[in-house]
C-alpha cells in the first residue's frame, strides 16, 4: 500500500440502505492538520474537522473495539454538531496526550467503561463550539442575527427567509472566527439522537470484510514476523540453533532478543515453520519451578496479615463481639487470559530518521513512548497509526507486543509485521491476577448482617499502571466494587493486602477489581441469606433500603426472571447485584441446570441495567450480552495455570471460551432516568460469575467459593472454610 | 499453483502445505479472512470451498486447486451472503468485528443448503465460529431474520 495524502480515504465505505460513509485513515496518512493552519478547512477543535467540500470528520479520541465508541462519541459529537450520522467520517485520533486524553486518566486511554461517562460533556461541547461558530458565520455572511438562524443536518437556514448555507460553504469564514468560551448545550428533551437506537457507524465495513485491523497492515516491502519468547517471565535465550529454520523456503531472517526469538519471512506460513524448525535452548532463570500452588501458598499466607484499610464504618469489634452468628469464607479467582480474537500484532518500520508503527492499542500515546523509548527517537519522529481492535478486553491496555515489536524491527532494514501465534497470545498474556479474599460476617439472631470484614489480597496494578492514582497505598481499582457495598450493614471494614507474585505479567481484565470483588461479594451475600435461611432476593432487599436505584434493578430483574416460580429438579436460579466505580446499577438472575453429568448449562440470563443517561439503548444492550457472554466463559471454565513457570494452556482446545450453541437467552431490561451516565463495558462481565454462582447452589446446595465454577463441580465443590 | 477466488483465476507460487489463510492473507493480500487460532478451532477464517464452509487456517492450498474458493469480499455476491449482510447490518450484529468474516461465510454457507434452519441447525453450524465479544444471540437471530425473505435456494432448501 502506498503512501497517501490525509483525504484520500482508502477505505471509504457505503453502507447498504443507509448511505452511511465510514472512511479510516489507513497506513502512511497523514496527522490532522493543527488548529489555525492556512488550510482552508474548519477545525474548532480537536474532534471535528469540515472541508470547503462539506466533507464533516470526526477524529475519534477513544477507539474502537466493539464497544461502540465509534457510535456513541460521533453521536454526542452529531447531536451538537446538528449532522446526521451518514453524514460523517471517522478518523483514528493520532498519538496526542494534550489534545486527546481521556479526562479521567490526563492520558489517552480507552478503558474502565469510561468513554461515554468521560466525554459525554465534552464531546457534546465540541459539537456545540463548532455549531455556534458555523452559526455566526453563517449569520455574517446573510447580515441578520444568528438568533434567527438554525442548524440542521449540516445546512444553516435564516428561519425568516428560508434562505440556507452548508457547513462547506461556511467552513472558511467559521475558521476565521474566534472560538467562543461559552456554549449553550442542547436540554436532554431536544435531543435528537442521544437517547436513540442509531445505528453502529462501523456494522458495514465489519460484515464485508473491509475493515481494517492491526493485523491487515500490508507496506511495500514488509516482512512478516511471528515469535517465541521466552515461556517462563524472567527467562532468556541461552541459545539458538538456525540452521533448519533458514532452510524453510521464505524464511528471510532470525532476530534474537534477550528474551525472545523472532522468525521473519516473506510470509506468516514460512515465519511459523522457520519457528517450528528453530531449536532454542532457554535459560529459564528463577521462575523455573513455580507452579500455581505456590502462588495460591504466597496469597493464603499473605491473607492472615492485615492490609491497607479502604473503608471502614462503624464499631466492627463491637459488633463481631455482639454477633450472634458468624460466618466466615476464602474465595479464589484464578489468572485469566484474555484472548481477544485477534492476536496480539504489531507492525513497525524503522528508519535512520524516525519510526512508523501500525497497530490496535487501547493506549495510542504509551504506544509511541514505548517505541520512542526502543528507538531512542524524540516523540515527534515517532508515529503510530492506530486500527480497529480485534477485541481489547484490558489486554490492549499493555505496549509489551509494542516494545517486542520494535525492538525486533530495529534489527531489520524493512518494516516488519510482527503477528503473535494463539499459543504466543496465550502464554506471554498480561493476566487478570489470582486474587485470594477473606470475607466475614456478623449476624444478628433474626439473621440480619451487623458486620463486615472483606480483605482482598492481590497485586496493586494500579501502582504499576497509573502511579499518580495509587495514593495512600489503596488500589482503588482492587477494591472497586467492595467499598461501595451498597448493604446497609453498621459496621464494615474494607481491606487490600497488596502481594506481588512477579512469576506471570498481571494488569487489567474486563472488569478486573469489580469483576473479582462481585464474585466474592454476591456469593458471601447469598451464603448469608442461606445461613439465615431467608430468600436471596428478599434478604438483599432489606438491606437496600438507602439504594432506591439498586432496589429498583433488582426488583426488575427479578420479576422479569419469574424469580420464585417452580423449576425443573437440576435447575436453579440465582441472582447478583452490581454497584461500583462505573457508577451503572445492574441486577442479574441466572438459570442454570446441572446435568446428569455434572455439566453446567446456562439457559437464561435476565439483566436489568440503570447506567443513568443512555447515549445508544442497543449499544447498551449489546454491551450487557457481551459482557455476559464473557462472563460464563470465565466463570465456568476460565484459568490459566502454571507447571514449572510455564502457562499450560495454548489454545481454544484448552482454555475453553463459550460458543454459540452453549449461549443462553440474554435478556436485557433498561432503566431510563436523568441521571449522569455509568459505565456499560464491564458491569455484565463482573455481574456473570455470582449469578451462576448462586444459581448452582440453589440448584445443588454446593457453594462454589473458587473460580472456574465448572472445575469446583468436577471436584465435589471442595469447601474452603477457614 | 492455479486458484479460483471469487470466480477469478489466480495463480500463486506457494509451497504446497501452505494453508489457504495464508495465501489469501499474506500473498494475495485479501486480509478480510482472519487468523484466530490456527487449529480450526474458532473459524475466523472461514472461506467457502464449493460453497462448503471450510477453515482455511488447517486446509492446505494444494487441497483446493479446482475447486471454488470464496471469501467474505465476494459473499455478498451470492443470494445467501447478501441476506445474511444485510441481516447483520439490520440487527447490528458485530461488535469487535474480528470474527464476523468467519460468522457470515459460515451463516452463508448453512442458509444456501438450508433455507430455514432451526436452532440446532444454527447452532450446528455455527458452534465452530467463536466470538469474544459475545455476539452469538444476534447471529442466531440475524439468521433468522435472513432467513425470513424469499426463499434462498441451494440444494438442500426446505419447501
Amino acid at each position: 500500500m502506498t503512501t497517501v495524502s490525509r483525504r484520500e480515504f482508502v477505505t471509504v465505505l457505503a453502507a447498504a440502505g443507509g448511505g452511511l460513509l465510514l472512511g479510516y485513515r489507513v497506513a502512511g496518512a497523514q496527522r490532522a492538520a493543527p488548529t489555525g493552519a492556512t488550510s482552508p478547512d474548519f477545525v474548532p477543535n480537536a474532534f471535528i474537522r469540515i472541508g470547503p467540500d462539506g466533507g464533516i470528520t470526526l477524529i475519534m479520541p477513544q477507539v474502537e473495539m466493539g464497544q461502540g465508541t465509534y457510535t456513541s462519541m460521533p453521536m454526542l459529537l452529531a447531536e451538537e454538531l446538528e449532522v446526521a450520522p451518514d453524514q460523517i467520517r471517522l478518523e483514528h485520533a493520532p498519538p496526542d496526550d494534550k489534545r486527546y486524553a481521556n479526562p479521567f486518566f490526563g492520558e489517552q486511554m480507552t478503558g474502565a467503561s469510561s468513554s461515554v461517562r468521560a466525554f459525554y460533556e465534552p464531546l457534546r461541547r465540541a459539537g456545540a463550539t463548532a455549531r455556534a461558530m458555523l452559526v455566526a458565520a453563517a449569520a455574517a455572511s446573510l447580515n441578520v442575527d444568528p438568533a434567527s438562524c438554525r442548524a440542521q443536518k449540516g445546512v444553516v437556514t435564516h428561519t425568516p427567509t428560508g434562505r440556507t448555507l452548508t457547513y462547506g460553504v461556511l467552513a472558511a469564514a467559521a475558521a476565521a472566527l474566534p472560538v467562543p468560551d461559552k456554549v449553550t448545550l442542547k436540554e436532554p428533551k431536544d435531543f435528537t439522537l442521544i437517547g436513540t437506537p442509531a445505528k453502529r457507524l462501523d456494522t458495514p465495513s465489519k460484515v464485508n470484510g473491509t475493515a481494517q485491523y492491526g493485523i491487515d497492515v500490508r507496506l511495500p516491502g514488509m516482512l512478516i514476523a511471528t515469535v517465541a519468547a521466552s515461556p517462563v517471565l524472567g527467562g532468556k535465550v541461552a541459545g539458538v540453533d538456525e540452521q533448519k529454520a533458514k532452510a524453510v523456503p521464505g524464511v528471510r531472517q532470525i532476530v534474537r532478543l534477550e528474551d525472545a526469538v523472532a522468525v521473519l519471512a516473506d510470509h506468516m506460513w514460512a515465519a511459523t515453520q522457520g519457528l517450528v524448525a528453530l531449536v532454542i535452548r532457554w535459560d529459564d532463570g528463577p521462575n523455573a519451578k513455580v507452579s500455581t500452588a505456590d502462588i495460591v501458598q504466597g496469597l493464603a499466607r499473605a491473607s492472615q496479615t492485615a492490609g491497607v484499610t479502604a473503608r471502614r464504618d462503624g464499631d466492627l469489634t463491637s459488633a463481631l463481639v455482639g454477633a450472634a452468628k458468624k460466618v466466615e469464607a476464602v474465595y479464589e479467582s484464578p489468572f485469566l487470559a484474555h484472548v481477544t480474537m485477534e492476536p496480539m500484532n504489531c507492525t513497525v518500520h524503522v528508519r535512520k530518521d524516525g519510526c512508523e508503527v501500525w497497530t490496535g492499542s487501547q493506549v495510542l500515546s504509551r504506544a509511541q513512548a514505548a517505541a520512542a523509548e526502543v528507538t531512542g527517537f524524540p516523540l515527534e519522529k515517532v508515529v503510530v497509526h492506530n486500527h480497529l481492535l480485534g477485541g481489547g478486553f484490558g489486554r490492549r491496555l499493555e505496549v509489551d507486543y509494542v516494545t517486542q515489536a520494535v525492538r525486533i524491527a530495529k534489527q531489520v532494514d524493512a518494516p516488519v509485521k510482527v503477528v503473535w501465534t494463539r499459543e504466543e497470545d496465550v502464554q506471554h498474556d498480561v493476566y487478570r491476577p489470582y486474587y485470594y479474599d477473606r470475607i466475614a460476617a456478623g449476624l444478628d439472631p433474626r439473621g440480619t448482617p451487623v458486620a463486615w470484614t472483606h480483605r482482598i489480597v492481590g497485586p496493586a496494578i494500579i501502582a504499576r499502571y497509573l502511579p499518580p492514582a495509587f495514593k495512600d497505598g489503596i488500589d482503588i481499582d482492587a477494591v472497586d466494587g467492595a467499598v461501595q457495598l451498597l448493604y446497609d450493614i453498621p459496621a464494615i471494614q474494607v481491606e487490600h493486602v497488596r502481594h506481588e507474585e512477579p512469576v506471570l505479567n498481571t494488569g487489567f481484565w474486563r472488569g478486573v477489581g469489580v469483576t473479582h470483588n462481585n464474585f466474592v461479594i454476591e456469593s458471601f451475600i447469598d451464603e448469608l441469606a442461606a445461613a439465615s435461611r431467608q430468600d436471596p432476593v428478599a434478604f438483599r432487599r432489606a438491606l437496600l433500603g438507602k439504594s432506591p436505584r439498586a432496589m429498583a434493578v433488582l426488583d426488575l430483574a427479578t420479576k422479569e426472571a419469574g424469580w420464585g416460580k417452580p423449576l425443573p429438579r437440576g435447575h436453579g436460579r440465582g441472582v447478583a447485584l452490581l454497584y461500583s466505580g462505573w457508577g451503572t446499577y445492574l441486577a442479574q438472575v441466572a438459570e442454570v441446570e446441572i446435568t446428569g453429568s455434572g455439566d453446567v448449562r446456562v439457559h437464561r440470563i435476565v439483566s436489568a441495567v440503570d447506567c443513568g443517561t443512555i447515549v445508544n439503548p442497543d449499544i447498551v444492550k449489546a454491551q450487557i450480552e457481551s459482557g455476559v457472554v464473557y462472563g460464563i466463559s470465565a466463570a465456568l471454565w476460565g484459568e490459566v495455570t502454571l507447571k514449572n513457570g510455564r502457562v499450560e494452556q495454548s489454545n481454544f482446545h484448552n482454555y475453553r471460551v463459550l460458543r454459540m450453541n452453549e449461549t443462553p437467552p440474554i435478556d436485557v431490561h433498561l432503566v431510563r432516568n436523568g441521571e449522569a451516565p455509568g459505565g456499560i463495558g464491564e458491569p455484565g462481565t463482573a455481574v456473570t460469575a455470582p449469578a451462576l454462582a448462586n444459581a448452582i447452589f440453589a440448584a445443588t446446595g454446593k457453594r462454589l467459593r473458587k473460580l472456574p465454577l465448572q472445575s469446583g463441580l468436577a471436584r465435589g465443590a471442595v469447601e474452603h472454610r477457614p | 499453483m492455479e486458484l479460483t477466488i471469487n470466480g477469478r483465476t489466480r495463480h500463486v507460487d506457494v509451497p504446497a502445505d501452505m494453508p489457504v489463510l495464508w495465501v489469501l492473507r499474506d500473498v494475495l493480500g485479501m486480509t478480510g479472512t482472519k487468523f484466530g487460532c490456527g487449529m480450526a478451532l474458532c473459524g475466523a477464517c472461514t472461506v467457502q470451498l464449493d460453497g462448503q464452509a471450510i477453515r482455511s487456517c488447517v486446509t492446505p492450498v494444494s487441497a483446493v486447486a479446482g475447486k471454488a474458493i470464496t471469501t467474505i469480499e465476494a459473499i455478498g455476491d451470492a443470494p445467501a451472503g447478501k441476506k445474511v449482510q444485510e441481516a447483520w447490518i439490520a440487527l447490528d450484529v458485530p461488535q469487535c468485528g474480528y470474527c464476523q468474516s468467519g460468522q457470515v461465510m459460515s451463516a452463508s454457507a448453512l442458509l444456501a443448503s438450508n433455507a430455514h434452519p432451526t436452532d440446532a441447525d444454527i447452532d450446528a453450524a455455527m458452534a465452530g465460529n467463536i466470538c469474544r465479544c459475545g455476539t452469538y444471540e444476534r447471529v442466531r437471530a440475524a439468521i433468522k431474520q435472513a432467513a425470513q425473505g424469499a426463499p434462498i435456494g441451494g440444494k438442500g432448501a426446505r419447501p
